[in-house]
């Protein structure tokens, strides 16, 4: 074991930030990742222990003792090849993937409260081959001469297609917006993911072989049925879960209450921070309320902060141990100024002639488990408070589109709307297979690839006994 | 990229673009819209499709120029194209034998208004067209609409054609002379159909109206079209375009038509400045080749 003299356990290498002051004034990516120095110290600590507990972790099944193997001895190309053996989108994983919950849990280190930084070296190693311009493709066998047709290309349909084709499917990506990635394109700010990074990966993709059509809604521009008429063998959905939910309290459709959908979708996807250059508006308010505890809600809070907001609060209904989002999301969050009240839940918008003018909330208290397992909030008489807002974002989370779904006979699904498929992916259509937020409603970008790779296979399986 | 087939100028300002879209053709009925987005830097704009031209695989759209996007899209030419075009989107008309159906059409309605006409007069309605303007200049599609309606009136606000007033007058005196009409379909800025709606409601006459509010993926995934339906919140680009007009709350959404008001009047001051520079540009170069 690597140790100070003393014996102790060295630290997890930190990587270099924006300062928080400095950060709200831009979009540029707020962690800066590894220098080669500091990639190399950071591998050079792991214990590269004989039954690699951290791939357990991994849904997509990293060999990450190899990767980080080959980066202490300064091989970073190699490293990337690695994991591009199982993950062909590293450099977006090693940025949004929450780590501290998936292999970072699983390594020896842990126990020491100093796990590995698997991420950022995951980070360090795709970037490090990106800017290189060297791109290695990853192995592909010889063609099958079957066509594919994957719809949506998030990091579901990226993944799948990714596999597929590295199996020697012919792969086509049916995308309903102008421009690929689903969430990593319309919904991670760029602070967090820059777009330049998944063009990137999604050109690593097409130069796999996969095609992708953007501008085709599948349920109405052409439908399940059609592609198969077309020739394609069958089918993946990986629309993920794009509805988005409303609070559904008097005032929501005042002019300045948007869902995080839609206040992340102009920003991202449309560019709407650097309106009149872009087209698309976007209000900025200067007192922001964001509504909900997931990583969505953080990235509108930090996104509405960078608008040129004063104050921007953070409402959400239970404890901060209960948050869904991420540590780390939470920690910048706090960093840059967001103000957060937990236990807190609103009842009402107000409006001055159209426009919202603040919230009515209530404070609320926990009480027994609910269905999710976490304690269930309950309204705490008297406890009314209100905040000033001119802008709200609703990131109380989504559901699934029915758009697709209605027009596909023989599709069935549960009774929240989701598309029903077993662990592998195969639903109750012939040929149909669906993975990601579609089948489980909102999750992480790499549930989303495990389900992907999953279907992959099922359907490279399902193709050869046809 | 998208190819502009035809280009039109109907009326001052008002322009019909005929594009290129086999894959949208095929699939679209009377009713739908589509979004566009001119080019790398431009917004997604919802237009309702107002033709359909099989052979040339192609669609009609009509819009008036009143922002930076529409006076951007006004300046294309047949043979140029569009970076983006998404559709069909939305639900298609209800199509079938009402009976007697009045069709009232404002302004650019007009345009949306004519495919679902012309379904409704096929599937073997008496159609009763009223179309409105604010002056004779902006009347569009008159023939079109004539041609295939059983009786047919014009109104302006000024009186420089056919009846001097609005639809509704018409629409009333209809009404109450008896005429029998089963079912009508208005169409046109979100205060005329809100009046048209006024109208028929006495009445007990199903009116079916398509609302234009502001979207953002036109796939239900954003919620900014949201609207309110009967007291339940629906959204214009999944559930609509089309609702029962009698459930509308349409100051709510003329309200959210509004949003961006000071935006689009930035956005357009912005272009224009650009534009003059444009033009500028090219006259110098004229100028100096004239002089060589």
């Amino acid at each position: 074991m690597k140790s100070e003299g003393n014996g102790r356990i060295l630290g997890r290498v930190p990587a270099g930030e924006q300062l928080p002051q400095e950060r709200i004034l831009n979009f540029n990516e707020v962690v800066l990742g590894y220098a080669v120095e500091q990639a190399v110290a950071e591998a050079n600590r792991c214990l590269q222990c004989k039954k690699s507990p951290c791939m357990q972790g991994c849904p997509v099944g990293v060999d990450i003792p190899s990767f980080i193997k080959l980066m202490k001895e300064g091989d970073f190309r190699g490293a990337a090849g690695k994991i591009k053996e199982k993950n062909s989108l590293p450099a977006i994983c090693g940025r949004v993937c929450p780590q501290e919950n998936q292999c970072e849990k699983f390594c020896t280190l842990d126990r020491k409260g100093k796990p590995i930084a698997i991420g950022r070296l995951e980070r360090f190693a795709a970037d490090f081959e990106r800017n290189s311009g060297k791109i290695s493709l990853p192995k592909k066998k010889k063609s099958v001469g079957k066509r594919i047709a994957v719809i949506g290309s998030g990091p579901a349909g990226l993944t799948c297609a990714g596999d597929l084709a590295k199996l020697g499917y012919e792969v086509t990506i049916f995308e309903a917006l102008h421009k690929p990635g689903g969430v990593l394109a319309y919904g991670i700010p760029e602070f967090r993911l820059p777009k330049a990074v998944v063009e990137a990966e999604i050109d690593g993709l097409k130069k796999l072989g996969v095609e992708i059509k953007t501008n085709v809604v599948v349920g109405t521009s052409v439908t399940i049925d059609e592609l198969f008429c077309e020739g394609y063998s069958a089918v993946f959905i990986g629309t993920g879960a794009g509805l988005p939910r409303f609070l559904e309290i008097p005032g929501e459709n005042l002019n300045g209450i948007y869902s995080a959908n839609e206040f992340l979708t102009r920003v991202n996807l449309m560019k709407s921070y650097l309106f009149p250059k872009y087209d698309t508006p976007i209000k900025k308010g200067k007192n922001v309320v964001v509504v909900g505890g997931g990583n969505v809600a953080m990235d509108s809070a930090r996104t509405a902060l960078r608008l040129g907001a004063k104050n921007v609060y953070l409402l959400y209904r239970r404890t901060e141990e209960e948050m869904p989002a991420r540590a780390e999301e939470v920690q910048h969050a706090k960093e840059e100024g967001i103000k957060f009240r937990f236990l807190a839940t609103p009842q009402k918008f107000c409006g001055v002639d159209g426009w919202v003018s603040g919230v009515e909330c209530v404070e609320t208290k926990l009480g027994e488990p609910d269905e999710s397992g976490r304690r269930r909030p309950i309204i705490k008489k008297g406890s009314e408070f209100s905040l000033t807002a001119d802008v709200v974002i609703v990131a109380i989370g989504t559901g699934a589109n029915p758009l697709l779904l209605r027009a596909t006979p023989g599709l069935e699904l549960n009774r929240k709307g989701y598309v029903l498929a077993n662990q592998n992916g195969q639903t109750s259509k012939r040929g149909v297979f669906a993975g990601g937020d579609i089948i489980t409603g909102s999750a992480t970008v790499i549930l989303a690839m495990g389900a992907g790779r999953k279907a992959a296979l099922e359907i490279d399986r399902y193709l050869s006994i046809l | 990229m998208f190819r502009i087939l035809n280009k039109e100028v109907l009326a001052p300002s008002v322009i019909r673009l005929e594009i290129e879209v086999p894959d949208i053709e095929r699939k679209a009925k009377a009713g739908q819209f589509v979004i566009l987005r001119i080019d790398e830097s431009g917004e997604r704009i919802p237009l309702t499709i107002s033709g359909f031209n099989e052979e040339r695989g192609s669609i009609s759209l009509v819009f008036q120029e009143v922002g930076k996007t529409t006076r951007q899209l006004a300046s294309l030419s047949s043979e140029d194209c569009i970076a983006d075009i998404v559709g069909p989107l939305g639900r298609p008309s209800e199509i079938e034998n009402f009976g007697t159906v009045a069709c009232v059409a404002g302004g650019v309605g007009a345009a949306v208004i004519l495919p679902v006409a012309q379904a409704l007069k096929k599937a073997g309605n008496k159609i009763i067209t009223i179309l409105g303007a604010r002056n004779k200049e902006l009347l569009i599609l008159e023939d079109e609409l004539c041609s295939i309606s059983d009786e047919f009136f014009v109104t302006t606000d000024d009186g420089s054609k056919g009846h001097c007033g609005v639809c509704t007058d018409v629409l009333n005196e209809l009404i109450a002379g008896g005429q029998g009409i089963n079912r009508v379909v208005a169409i046109g800025p979100a205060i005329m159909m809100k009046f048209v709606c006024k109208t028929t409601e006495p009445h007990k006459i199903k009116t079916v109206v398509s609302l234009n509010s502001i979207m953002v993926d036109g796939t239900g995934m954003c919620g900014s079209c949201r609207v309110t339906v009967g007291g339940e919140t629906k959204f214009c680009c999944v559930d609509g375009p089309e609702f029962d007009g009698h459930l509308v709350d349409f100051d709510e959404l003329m309200n959210r038509q509004k949003i961006y008001l000071e935006e689009e009047n930035l956005a357009l001051k912005s272009y224009e400045t650009r534009d003059v520079k444009r033009t500028e540009c090219r006259c110098k170069a004229q100028k100096e080749e004239g002089e060589r």
